[in-house]
């Protein structure tokens, strides 16, 4: 069992970054990088961390990376994992580096889905890390196609009429060899997936959910608070899936099991400020009735409950 | 930025790593983190759950030049050892 103690001190993401207070990308990635080491190649879809990983001459990330546009997270991995190929065929390279992607999820559930989806069905080695923050945050907060029913944003203004997609069953519809989803509030579970996918080789997607204090509208102290209640109330569910099997892990499995019981989803959209308007708005039952039948259908599926169709 | 031979040479925009790249972003602190060690039990999570890399793992202290007083070490501290105080007028 890793405890963490466990958790290396080296620190690849460096202090006095342009994030946010309490920013979930920036702790995400001290975390991701504690898993992988120094010998990691990332890439940086366009989203926030494009911001927070310093402007030129200036880095905080001590990582050879690479900033791409939107589309390309899947096809540039392709690319920099096709290099490394060619240089470790010429005996130029004593240990293949890791490759990482790591991108939002405007770049992963939008506009970057096509070229992920070529590098998985090629198999390409990498590592994808798409950090949901269920909107476009970096442009001011715009509906993305991750963002839940209800949410506030610039863009649904009253809430968002339409349902979330569940892109990491998108994923795992590619045959890859691992999918997992992870959560901040629990970080000795993201470690060890992280270092699962670094053990694996082929195409490795992690979601991660990142509670956006200035777009979900609450404090930065709460970050990691809703990060838990987010897993608590079921609205995110951890699980892995390997070998063709779906195993749910750590706070969800205690949950499932009946261990621990699930808190109403209302508790979770209490506490942020972007569902303030659908909650007091005569469809506010409906919403939570309607998100709560969400979750319950997501835990079904992930269960192996195939749906009857008439 | 020197323009040394080797920047010249290849002529990239290569960035460099380095702490504080957005500047002492400690000056964006309303509140201050404020350990008191004898509360504290080393359980290590205010280490692991800083989003800005700003405390230390084998002493625990707070880099005030880099910490934003985000707050998230004093809500999740479980013995109450760290607590946030207001900035006072710089």
């Amino acid at each position: 069992m890793v405890s963490f103690k466990d958790l290396p001190e080296e620190e690849l993401f460096l202090a006095g970054s342009t994030a946010c207070q309490g920013c979930p990308s920036s702790l995400a990635l001290r975390i991701a990088f504690k898993a992988l080491g120094s010998n990691t190649i990332l890439i940086v879809v366009a989203s926030c961390t494009s911001v927070l990983q310093g402007s030129y001459p200036l880095s905080a990330i001590d990582l050879p990376l690479m900033n791409v546009a939107f589309a390309t997270g899947g096809a540039s991995a392709s690319g920099v994992v096709a290099g490394i190929k060619a240089l470790a065929k010429r005996g130029e390279l004593e240990e293949e580096p890791t490759v990482l992607v790591w991108a939002g999820d405007g770049g992963t559930y939008d506009i970057g889905i096509q070229s992920l989806s070529g590098a998985a069905e090629r198999g390409t080695d990498f590592i994808y890390v798409c950090y949901n923050n269920e909107m476009y945050s970096n442009t001011g907060t715009q509906r993305s196609g991750a963002t839940p029913l209800g949410a506030w944003t610039t863009t649904t203004p009253g809430g968002k009429a339409q349902h979330r997609k569940d892109i990491a069953q998108i994923m795992i519809a590619h045959r890859i060899p691992y999918v997992a989803t992870v959560s901040l509030a629990y970080p000795l579970d993201f470690y060890q997936k992280m270092q699962k996918a670094k053990s694996i080789k082929g195409t490795k997607y992690i979601e991660m959910l990142a509670p956006c204090p200035p777009g979900w509208k609450f404090p930065s102290s709460q970050m990691i608070e809703v990060s838990r209640m987010a897993v608590q109330s079921g609205m995110w569910l951890l699980y892995e899936h390997e070998d063709g099997e779906t195993r749910f892990t750590g706070a969800t499995k205690r949950m499932i099991e009946g261990k621990v019981k699930k808190k109403p989803v209302k508790d979770y959209l209490e506490i942020q400020g972007r569902f303030r308007q659908i909650l007091a708005s005569p469809e506010g039952q409906e919403a939570e009735d309607m998100l709560e039948s969400e979750v319950s259908e997501s835990i079904r599926r992930l269960q192996g409950w195939v749906p009857e169709y008439i | 930025m020197s323009h040394d031979e080797d920047s010249v040479g290849y002529m990239t925009s290569v960035s460099r790593p380095v702490k504080g790249c957005a500047g002492n972003t400690g000056e964006w602190r309303i509140f201050r983190p404020v350990k008191d060690d004898e509360k504290c039990n080393n359980c290590l999570l205010c280490w692991v759950f800083c989003p800005e890399a700003s405390i230390t793992k084998d002493t625990l202290e707070i880099d005030y030049q880099y910490c934003k007083g985000c707050g998230i070490c004093e809500v999740e501290c479980p013995t109450g050892a760290i607590v946030m105080v207001k900035e006072e007028k710089r």
